[in-house]
Protein backbone atom coordinates (compact mmCIF):
# COMPACT_ATOMS: atom_id res chain seq x y z
CA UNK A 1 0.00 0.00 0.00
CA UNK A 2 1.55 3.11 -1.16
CA UNK A 3 1.66 6.31 1.25
CA UNK A 4 -1.27 8.41 -0.91
CA UNK A 5 -3.43 5.14 -0.09
CA UNK A 6 -2.75 4.53 3.30
CA UNK A 7 -3.48 8.17 3.96
CA UNK A 8 -6.86 8.03 2.05
CA UNK A 9 -8.03 5.17 4.20
CA UNK A 10 -6.62 6.70 7.00
CA UNK A 11 -9.56 9.76 6.64
CA UNK A 12 -12.14 6.97 5.83
CA UNK A 13 -11.63 5.11 8.97
CA UNK A 14 -14.51 4.26 11.59
CA UNK A 15 -15.32 7.13 14.15
CA UNK A 16 -14.90 4.18 16.96
CA UNK A 17 -11.45 4.20 16.49
CA UNK A 18 -11.16 8.37 16.71
CA UNK A 19 -13.37 7.79 20.20
CA UNK A 20 -11.07 5.43 21.09
CA UNK A 21 -7.76 7.31 20.27
CA UNK A 22 -9.74 10.34 22.21
CA UNK A 23 -10.36 8.27 25.12
CA UNK A 24 -6.67 6.86 25.89
CA UNK A 25 -5.54 10.64 25.14
CA UNK A 26 -7.73 12.02 27.72
CA UNK A 27 -7.56 9.22 30.22
CA UNK A 28 -3.61 8.90 30.20
CA UNK A 29 -2.96 12.48 30.95
CA UNK A 30 -5.13 12.00 34.11
CA UNK A 31 -3.36 8.85 35.46
CA UNK A 32 -0.30 10.24 34.86
CA UNK A 33 -0.60 13.97 35.09
CA UNK A 34 2.44 16.08 32.44
CA UNK A 35 1.45 19.30 34.95
CA UNK A 36 2.27 21.49 31.94
CA UNK A 37 3.40 25.05 32.62
CA UNK A 38 0.25 27.38 33.93
CA UNK A 39 0.87 31.10 32.48
CA UNK A 40 -2.04 33.39 33.57
CA UNK A 41 -3.85 34.27 30.73
CA UNK A 42 -4.78 38.15 30.54
CA UNK A 43 -8.39 38.13 30.89
CA UNK A 44 -7.99 36.15 33.95
CA UNK A 45 -5.11 37.87 34.87
CA UNK A 46 -7.75 41.21 35.37
CA UNK A 47 -10.29 39.12 37.35
CA UNK A 48 -7.84 37.51 39.68
CA UNK A 49 -5.64 41.15 40.42
CA UNK A 50 -8.92 42.72 40.76
CA UNK A 51 -10.06 41.10 43.70
CA UNK A 52 -6.68 40.07 45.24
CA UNK A 53 -6.01 44.76 45.37
CA UNK A 54 -9.73 44.74 46.81
CA UNK A 55 -9.56 46.23 50.63
CA UNK A 56 -10.27 43.45 53.29
CA UNK A 57 -13.96 43.43 53.84
CA UNK A 58 -15.38 44.21 50.55
CA UNK A 59 -18.01 42.12 49.32
CA UNK A 60 -18.12 39.95 46.33
CA UNK A 61 -21.85 38.65 44.80
CA UNK A 62 -20.72 35.23 43.51
CA UNK A 63 -23.82 34.04 41.11
CA UNK A 64 -23.32 30.31 40.76
CA UNK A 65 -25.57 30.41 36.79
CA UNK A 66 -24.81 27.03 35.81
CA UNK A 67 -25.56 23.59 36.02
CA UNK A 68 -23.66 20.19 35.95
CA UNK A 69 -23.61 19.70 32.54
CA UNK A 70 -20.79 22.71 32.47
CA UNK A 71 -19.90 21.80 35.68
CA UNK A 72 -16.15 20.41 34.85
CA UNK A 73 -15.69 23.60 33.23
CA UNK A 74 -17.43 25.77 35.90
CA UNK A 75 -17.02 24.23 39.00
CA UNK A 76 -13.26 24.56 39.31
CA UNK A 77 -13.45 28.54 38.66
CA UNK A 78 -16.12 28.94 41.26
CA UNK A 79 -14.36 26.66 44.09
CA UNK A 80 -11.13 28.95 43.22
CA UNK A 81 -12.76 31.91 43.63
CA UNK A 82 -14.28 31.56 46.58
CA UNK A 83 -10.91 30.39 48.39
CA UNK A 84 -9.02 33.63 47.09
CA UNK A 85 -12.08 35.54 48.37
CA UNK A 86 -11.95 34.14 51.53
CA UNK A 87 -7.83 34.26 51.80
CA UNK A 88 -7.80 37.53 51.34
CA UNK A 89 -10.36 38.38 53.71
CA UNK A 90 -13.36 39.45 51.39
CA UNK A 91 -16.53 38.26 52.04
CA UNK A 92 -18.13 36.01 49.00
CA UNK A 93 -22.11 36.33 48.92
CA UNK A 94 -23.07 33.27 46.90
CA UNK A 95 -26.29 33.03 45.03
CA UNK A 96 -28.00 31.45 42.07
CA UNK A 97 -30.58 32.46 39.41
CA UNK A 98 -30.45 28.84 38.08
CA UNK A 99 -32.02 26.24 40.37
CA UNK A 100 -29.42 23.48 39.43
CA UNK A 101 -26.42 25.50 40.89
CA UNK A 102 -27.43 25.87 44.67
CA UNK A 103 -26.15 22.13 45.67
CA UNK A 104 -22.85 23.26 43.40
CA UNK A 105 -21.99 26.12 45.21
CA UNK A 106 -22.87 24.72 48.52
CA UNK A 107 -20.11 22.09 47.91
CA UNK A 108 -17.66 24.81 47.20
CA UNK A 109 -18.48 26.70 49.86
CA UNK A 110 -18.28 23.52 52.03
CA UNK A 111 -14.83 22.96 50.40
CA UNK A 112 -13.88 26.08 51.59
CA UNK A 113 -15.14 25.46 55.41
CA UNK A 114 -12.85 22.16 55.20
CA UNK A 115 -9.42 23.31 53.45
CA UNK A 116 -9.53 27.36 54.88
CA UNK A 117 -11.67 26.70 58.49
CA UNK A 118 -14.35 29.35 56.88
CA UNK A 119 -17.65 30.27 58.88
CA UNK A 120 -20.84 30.65 57.11
CA UNK A 121 -22.24 33.53 57.58
CA UNK A 122 -19.18 35.37 58.80
CA UNK A 123 -16.90 34.62 56.11
CA UNK A 124 -19.06 33.84 53.59
CA UNK A 125 -23.14 33.79 52.91
CA UNK A 126 -24.63 31.45 50.79
CA UNK A 127 -28.28 33.03 49.54
CA UNK A 128 -29.35 30.21 47.47
CA UNK A 129 -31.60 30.43 44.56
CA UNK A 130 -34.18 32.76 43.49
CA UNK A 131 -36.51 32.52 40.62
CA UNK A 132 -36.94 35.52 38.11
CA UNK A 133 -33.67 35.79 36.55
CA UNK A 134 -33.67 39.40 34.87
CA UNK A 135 -35.95 40.44 38.20
CA UNK A 136 -33.87 39.24 40.44
CA UNK A 137 -30.77 40.90 39.82
CA UNK A 138 -33.19 44.30 39.65
CA UNK A 139 -34.20 43.58 42.69
CA UNK A 140 -30.72 43.21 44.32
CA UNK A 141 -29.56 46.77 42.55
CA UNK A 142 -32.98 48.04 45.50
CA UNK A 143 -32.71 45.66 48.23
CA UNK A 144 -31.02 42.58 48.85
CA UNK A 145 -32.70 40.93 51.70
CA UNK A 146 -35.52 42.24 50.44
CA UNK A 147 -34.91 39.54 47.71
CA UNK A 148 -33.66 36.96 49.59
CA UNK A 149 -35.55 37.09 53.10
CA UNK A 150 -33.80 34.20 54.14
CA UNK A 151 -30.52 32.79 53.11
CA UNK A 152 -30.28 28.92 51.75
CA UNK A 153 -29.76 27.39 54.93
CA UNK A 154 -33.10 29.59 56.51
CA UNK A 155 -31.65 31.92 58.60
CA UNK A 156 -33.26 35.52 58.12
CA UNK A 157 -31.02 38.04 55.90
CA UNK A 158 -31.38 40.19 58.51
CA UNK A 159 -29.98 38.56 61.10
CA UNK A 160 -27.20 37.46 59.11
CA UNK A 161 -23.66 38.76 60.99
CA UNK A 162 -21.86 39.50 57.84
CA UNK A 163 -24.54 40.73 55.82
CA UNK A 164 -25.61 43.97 58.07
CA UNK A 165 -23.72 46.65 56.45
CA UNK A 166 -24.91 45.24 53.01
CA UNK A 167 -28.05 46.82 51.36
CA UNK A 168 -28.02 46.50 47.46
CA UNK A 169 -25.34 47.39 45.04
CA UNK A 170 -23.94 50.20 46.36
CA UNK A 171 -21.67 47.34 48.93
CA UNK A 172 -20.62 45.29 46.29
CA UNK A 173 -17.61 45.68 44.49
CA UNK A 174 -17.85 42.89 42.20
CA UNK A 175 -20.26 40.38 40.61
CA UNK A 176 -18.84 37.36 38.90
CA UNK A 177 -22.07 35.38 37.09
CA UNK A 178 -20.56 31.79 36.79
CA UNK A 179 -22.58 30.32 33.45
CA UNK A 180 -22.52 28.31 30.84
CA UNK A 181 -25.13 30.13 29.06
CA UNK A 182 -25.47 33.74 28.40
CA UNK A 183 -26.81 34.74 31.53
CA UNK A 184 -23.69 37.09 32.40
CA UNK A 185 -24.78 39.64 29.62
CA UNK A 186 -27.71 39.57 31.70
CA UNK A 187 -25.71 40.96 34.53
CA UNK A 188 -24.33 43.27 32.31
CA UNK A 189 -27.13 44.66 31.09
CA UNK A 190 -29.28 45.29 34.34
CA UNK A 191 -27.07 45.18 37.10
CA UNK A 192 -23.74 47.33 35.65
CA UNK A 193 -25.91 49.50 33.16
CA UNK A 194 -28.45 50.08 35.29
CA UNK A 195 -26.91 50.21 39.15
CA UNK A 196 -23.30 50.64 37.62
CA UNK A 197 -21.75 47.45 40.15
CA UNK A 198 -18.75 46.11 38.52
CA UNK A 199 -19.50 42.87 36.63
CA UNK A 200 -16.88 39.35 35.60
CA UNK A 201 -17.85 36.35 33.58
CA UNK A 202 -17.08 32.93 34.19
CA UNK A 203 -17.95 30.89 31.48
CA UNK A 204 -17.03 27.47 29.13
CA UNK A 205 -14.76 27.89 26.40
CA UNK A 206 -17.34 27.28 23.92
CA UNK A 207 -19.06 30.68 24.65
CA UNK A 208 -16.18 32.53 25.41
CA UNK A 209 -16.17 34.41 22.04
CA UNK A 210 -19.86 35.49 22.86
CA UNK A 211 -18.88 37.37 25.60
CA UNK A 212 -15.65 40.22 24.26
CA UNK A 213 -18.13 42.58 22.95
CA UNK A 214 -18.97 43.23 26.65
CA UNK A 215 -15.35 43.54 27.72
CA UNK A 216 -14.23 46.10 24.82
CA UNK A 217 -17.25 48.16 25.86
CA UNK A 218 -16.02 47.93 30.11
CA UNK A 219 -19.28 46.10 30.93
CA UNK A 220 -16.92 42.68 31.66
CA UNK A 221 -13.98 43.70 34.21
CA UNK A 222 -12.76 40.59 32.94
CA UNK A 223 -13.26 36.91 31.67
CA UNK A 224 -12.61 33.54 33.60
CA UNK A 225 -13.11 31.36 29.59
CA UNK A 226 -12.98 27.99 30.08
CA UNK A 227 -10.80 25.05 31.88
CA UNK A 228 -7.61 26.92 31.41
CA UNK A 229 -9.14 30.11 32.97
CA UNK A 230 -10.07 27.03 35.50
CA UNK A 231 -6.58 26.06 35.79
CA UNK A 232 -4.82 29.16 36.19
CA UNK A 233 -6.68 30.41 38.56
CA UNK A 234 -6.92 27.45 40.34
CA UNK A 235 -2.60 27.39 40.57
CA UNK A 236 -2.47 30.98 41.54
CA UNK A 237 -4.78 29.92 44.53
CA UNK A 238 -2.74 27.03 45.38
CA UNK A 239 0.33 29.64 45.53
CA UNK A 240 -1.54 31.61 47.74
CA UNK A 241 -2.00 28.53 50.10
CA UNK A 242 1.28 27.80 49.72
CA UNK A 243 2.46 31.21 50.67
CA UNK A 244 0.26 30.60 53.91
CA UNK A 245 1.63 27.08 54.33
CA UNK A 246 -1.99 25.39 54.71
CA UNK A 247 -1.74 22.14 55.30
CA UNK A 248 -4.47 20.71 53.69
CA UNK A 249 -3.47 19.53 50.31
CA UNK A 250 -4.66 22.08 47.49
CA UNK A 251 -6.75 20.88 44.60
CA UNK A 252 -5.86 20.32 41.37
CA UNK A 253 -9.22 19.40 39.77
CA UNK A 254 -9.10 21.84 37.03
CA UNK A 255 -5.29 21.49 36.53
CA UNK A 256 -5.28 18.06 35.93
CA UNK A 257 -8.41 18.09 33.64
CA UNK A 258 -6.85 20.77 31.39
CA UNK A 259 -3.64 18.48 30.65
CA UNK A 260 -6.38 16.01 29.30
CA UNK A 261 -7.71 18.62 27.37
CA UNK A 262 -5.13 19.50 25.90
CA UNK A 263 -4.29 16.30 24.60
CA UNK A 264 -7.38 16.04 23.51
CA UNK A 265 -7.22 19.43 21.73
CA UNK A 266 -3.91 18.45 20.11
CA UNK A 267 -5.33 15.13 19.26
CA UNK A 268 -8.42 16.83 17.09
CA UNK A 269 -5.66 19.55 15.70
CA UNK A 270 -3.74 16.19 14.23
CA UNK A 271 -7.39 14.63 13.27
CA UNK A 272 -8.25 17.78 11.11
CA UNK A 273 -4.28 17.46 9.31
CA UNK A 274 -4.54 14.04 8.68
CA UNK A 275 -8.23 14.00 7.48
CA UNK A 276 -7.24 16.98 5.16
CA UNK A 277 -3.84 14.99 3.82
CA UNK A 278 -6.25 12.40 2.72
CA UNK A 279 -8.69 14.38 1.28
CA UNK A 280 -6.09 16.41 -1.11
CA UNK A 281 -4.63 13.05 -1.89
CA UNK A 282 -8.30 11.53 -3.13
CA UNK A 283 -8.52 15.16 -4.95
CA UNK A 284 -5.82 14.71 -7.11
CA UNK A 285 -6.44 11.06 -7.70
CA UNK A 286 -9.65 12.47 -9.51
CA UNK B 1 -66.39 36.19 26.16
CA UNK B 2 -63.59 34.12 26.03
CA UNK B 3 -62.11 36.14 23.16
CA UNK B 4 -62.07 38.78 25.67
CA UNK B 5 -60.16 36.67 28.15
CA UNK B 6 -57.78 35.05 26.31
CA UNK B 7 -57.27 38.01 23.67
CA UNK B 8 -58.49 41.21 24.67
CA UNK B 9 -57.53 41.48 28.55
CA UNK B 10 -54.05 40.79 27.96
CA UNK B 11 -53.45 42.76 24.89
CA UNK B 12 -54.65 45.79 26.86
CA UNK B 13 -52.58 44.75 30.09
CA UNK B 14 -49.75 44.64 27.90
CA UNK B 15 -50.19 47.81 26.45
CA UNK B 16 -51.19 49.34 29.82
CA UNK B 17 -48.07 47.94 31.54
CA UNK B 18 -45.80 48.79 28.90
CA UNK B 19 -46.37 52.26 28.60
CA UNK B 20 -46.12 53.08 32.70
CA UNK B 21 -42.66 51.25 32.87
CA UNK B 22 -41.32 52.81 29.90
CA UNK B 23 -42.60 56.19 31.08
CA UNK B 24 -40.81 55.31 34.50
CA UNK B 25 -37.73 54.87 33.30
CA UNK B 26 -37.21 58.36 33.11
CA UNK B 27 -39.01 59.55 35.57
CA UNK B 28 -36.63 59.56 39.18
CA UNK B 29 -39.80 60.24 41.65
CA UNK B 30 -39.91 58.33 44.75
CA UNK B 31 -43.86 57.59 43.42
CA UNK B 32 -42.23 55.79 40.32
CA UNK B 33 -39.59 54.18 42.54
CA UNK B 34 -42.53 52.53 44.28
CA UNK B 35 -44.46 51.51 40.83
CA UNK B 36 -40.65 49.79 39.87
CA UNK B 37 -40.20 47.81 43.79
CA UNK B 38 -43.84 46.93 43.25
CA UNK B 39 -43.45 45.72 39.84
CA UNK B 40 -40.57 43.44 40.95
CA UNK B 41 -42.15 41.91 43.51
CA UNK B 42 -45.04 41.06 41.41
CA UNK B 43 -42.71 39.89 38.68
CA UNK B 44 -40.24 37.18 41.02
CA UNK B 45 -43.82 36.27 42.35
CA UNK B 46 -45.07 35.49 38.91
CA UNK B 47 -41.69 33.70 37.97
CA UNK B 48 -42.59 31.37 40.94
CA UNK B 49 -46.01 30.54 39.64
CA UNK B 50 -44.29 29.40 36.42
CA UNK B 51 -42.94 26.30 38.54
CA UNK B 52 -46.08 25.40 39.48
CA UNK B 53 -47.02 24.97 36.18
CA UNK B 54 -44.14 24.27 35.11
CA UNK B 55 -44.85 20.92 37.65
CA UNK B 56 -48.19 20.36 36.58
CA UNK B 57 -47.53 20.28 32.80
CA UNK B 58 -44.71 17.58 33.21
CA UNK B 59 -46.89 15.77 35.83
CA UNK B 60 -49.52 15.71 33.03
CA UNK B 61 -47.44 14.73 30.08
CA UNK B 62 -46.14 11.79 31.77
CA UNK B 63 -49.20 10.31 33.15
CA UNK B 64 -50.45 10.48 29.98
CA UNK B 65 -47.26 8.49 28.36
CA UNK B 66 -47.73 6.09 30.92
CA UNK B 67 -50.49 4.20 28.62
CA UNK B 68 -48.02 4.00 26.03
CA UNK B 69 -45.86 0.80 26.22
CA UNK B 70 -42.76 2.72 24.56
CA UNK B 71 -42.36 5.49 27.01
CA UNK B 72 -44.17 4.09 29.60
CA UNK B 73 -40.87 2.74 31.89
CA UNK B 74 -39.60 5.92 30.98
CA UNK B 75 -42.28 8.18 32.16
CA UNK B 76 -42.39 6.16 35.36
CA UNK B 77 -38.29 7.02 36.30
CA UNK B 78 -39.24 10.69 35.76
CA UNK B 79 -42.72 10.47 37.88
CA UNK B 80 -40.61 8.38 40.27
CA UNK B 81 -37.39 10.41 40.67
CA UNK B 82 -39.27 13.41 41.06
CA UNK B 83 -41.56 12.34 43.54
CA UNK B 84 -38.43 10.53 45.55
CA UNK B 85 -36.41 13.96 44.91
CA UNK B 86 -39.18 16.35 46.45
CA UNK B 87 -39.92 13.93 49.00
CA UNK B 88 -36.26 13.89 50.42
CA UNK B 89 -35.99 17.38 49.96
CA UNK B 90 -39.01 18.17 52.23
CA UNK B 91 -38.28 15.61 55.08
CA UNK B 92 -34.61 16.06 55.13
CA UNK B 93 -33.86 18.89 54.37
CA UNK B 94 -31.31 20.63 51.88
CA UNK B 95 -28.30 21.71 53.93
CA UNK B 96 -24.91 20.69 52.79
CA UNK B 97 -24.95 17.11 54.83
CA UNK B 98 -28.69 16.01 53.36
CA UNK B 99 -29.36 13.08 51.63
CA UNK B 100 -30.86 15.65 49.28
CA UNK B 101 -27.58 16.88 48.37
CA UNK B 102 -25.53 13.67 48.28
CA UNK B 103 -27.85 12.54 45.70
CA UNK B 104 -27.63 15.60 43.96
CA UNK B 105 -23.30 15.42 44.09
CA UNK B 106 -23.25 12.13 43.57
CA UNK B 107 -25.62 11.35 40.52
CA UNK B 108 -27.15 14.56 39.42
CA UNK B 109 -23.58 15.72 38.65
CA UNK B 110 -21.88 12.83 37.32
CA UNK B 111 -24.88 11.82 34.95
CA UNK B 112 -25.32 15.90 33.43
CA UNK B 113 -21.71 15.95 33.21
CA UNK B 114 -21.08 12.70 31.47
CA UNK B 115 -23.72 13.07 28.73
CA UNK B 116 -21.76 16.86 28.01
CA UNK B 117 -18.76 15.09 27.85
CA UNK B 118 -19.86 13.06 25.06
CA UNK B 119 -19.57 16.56 22.79
CA UNK B 120 -15.72 16.04 22.82
CA UNK B 121 -16.01 12.58 20.60
CA UNK B 122 -18.01 13.99 18.57
CA UNK B 123 -16.23 16.97 17.86
CA UNK B 124 -13.22 15.36 17.45
CA UNK B 125 -15.44 12.60 14.86
CA UNK B 126 -16.84 15.93 13.15
CA UNK B 127 -13.86 17.52 12.61
CA UNK B 128 -11.69 14.65 11.38
CA UNK B 129 -14.66 14.35 8.58
CA UNK B 130 -15.95 17.88 7.96
CA UNK B 131 -13.18 20.34 8.38
CA UNK B 132 -11.72 20.41 4.78
CA UNK B 133 -9.73 22.91 3.15
CA UNK B 134 -12.13 24.01 0.11
CA UNK B 135 -11.29 27.21 -0.32
CA UNK B 136 -9.41 30.81 0.58
CA UNK B 137 -12.00 31.34 3.63
CA UNK B 138 -11.79 27.83 4.36
CA UNK B 139 -8.06 28.14 4.98
CA UNK B 140 -8.52 31.35 6.90
CA UNK B 141 -10.83 29.71 9.12
CA UNK B 142 -8.64 26.35 9.41
CA UNK B 143 -5.61 28.37 10.23
CA UNK B 144 -7.37 30.89 12.92
CA UNK B 145 -8.92 27.61 14.50
CA UNK B 146 -5.77 25.71 15.03
CA UNK B 147 -4.28 29.14 16.70
CA UNK B 148 -7.31 29.16 19.17
CA UNK B 149 -7.12 25.91 19.83
CA UNK B 150 -3.51 25.58 20.31
CA UNK B 151 -3.19 28.53 22.23
CA UNK B 152 -6.34 27.24 24.43
CA UNK B 153 -4.10 24.39 25.98
CA UNK B 154 -1.50 24.36 28.47
CA UNK B 155 0.98 23.54 26.01
CA UNK B 156 0.48 26.52 24.39
CA UNK B 157 2.27 28.28 27.10
CA UNK B 158 5.20 27.18 25.80
CA UNK B 159 5.09 29.44 23.00
CA UNK B 160 6.01 33.12 23.58
CA UNK B 161 3.22 35.55 22.84
CA UNK B 162 1.20 32.67 22.24
CA UNK B 163 -1.99 33.95 24.73
CA UNK B 164 -1.78 37.51 23.02
CA UNK B 165 -1.93 35.88 19.84
CA UNK B 166 -4.96 33.68 20.98
CA UNK B 167 -6.37 37.26 22.69
CA UNK B 168 -6.43 39.55 19.48
CA UNK B 169 -7.76 37.07 17.36
CA UNK B 170 -10.92 36.94 19.84
CA UNK B 171 -10.47 40.70 20.84
CA UNK B 172 -10.75 41.81 16.95
CA UNK B 173 -11.94 40.28 14.52
CA UNK B 174 -13.88 37.64 16.62
CA UNK B 175 -15.91 40.63 18.45
CA UNK B 176 -16.04 42.62 15.10
CA UNK B 177 -18.41 39.98 13.62
CA UNK B 178 -20.22 39.17 17.37
CA UNK B 179 -20.89 43.43 17.45
CA UNK B 180 -22.57 42.84 13.97
CA UNK B 181 -25.04 40.48 15.34
CA UNK B 182 -25.54 42.06 18.85
CA UNK B 183 -26.72 45.32 17.48
CA UNK B 184 -28.91 43.44 14.82
CA UNK B 185 -30.30 41.39 17.60
CA UNK B 186 -30.81 44.66 20.02
CA UNK B 187 -32.92 46.39 17.05
CA UNK B 188 -35.13 43.58 16.49
CA UNK B 189 -35.65 43.43 20.40
CA UNK B 190 -36.58 46.90 20.50
CA UNK B 191 -38.66 46.48 17.11
CA UNK B 192 -40.56 43.71 18.83
CA UNK B 193 -41.08 44.78 21.85
CA UNK B 194 -43.07 48.26 20.61
CA UNK B 195 -45.19 45.75 18.20
CA UNK B 196 -45.79 43.78 21.50
CA UNK B 197 -47.05 46.37 23.49
CA UNK B 198 -48.93 48.07 20.50
CA UNK B 199 -50.44 44.49 20.26
CA UNK B 200 -49.21 44.23 16.75
CA UNK B 201 -47.66 41.31 17.47
CA UNK B 202 -50.02 38.78 18.73
CA UNK B 203 -48.47 35.20 18.43
CA UNK B 204 -47.71 34.98 21.93
CA UNK B 205 -51.36 35.20 22.72
CA UNK B 206 -52.32 32.49 19.73
CA UNK B 207 -52.46 35.23 17.13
Amino acid sequence: MSVRDFFIKLSKIDRKYIYLIILIGLIIPLVFPPNFPQKMSPQVKRVFEFIDTLPKGSYVILSADYDPSVAPEVHPMYKAVVKHCILRGIIPIGMTLGVQGAGLAVEAFTEAERVLGARRDTDYVFLGYQAGGAVVILGLGEDIKGVYKTDYFGTKTTEIYALKPVKNYKDIALVISFSGSSIPVTWAVYAYTKYGVKVAAAVTGVSAGDFYPYIQAGQFIGMLAGMKAAAEYEYAVNQILKERNIREKPSTDAIRMMDANSIGQLLIILFIIIGNIGYFLSRRRK
Amino acid sequence: MRHLFEKQIPLALVFIIGIIMTIQYFVPHPTSQNVYDTSLMWSRAISSMAYVMAIISFLRFHTKRLKNKNYAPYSLVAILSFTAMVLIGFIGGTAKDSLFQKIYENMMVPLQATTFSLLAFYMSSAAYRAFRIRGVEATVLMITAFIVIFGTTTIGNYVPKMNEIVEWIMAVPNLASKRGIIIGVGLGVVATSIKIILGIERNWVGG
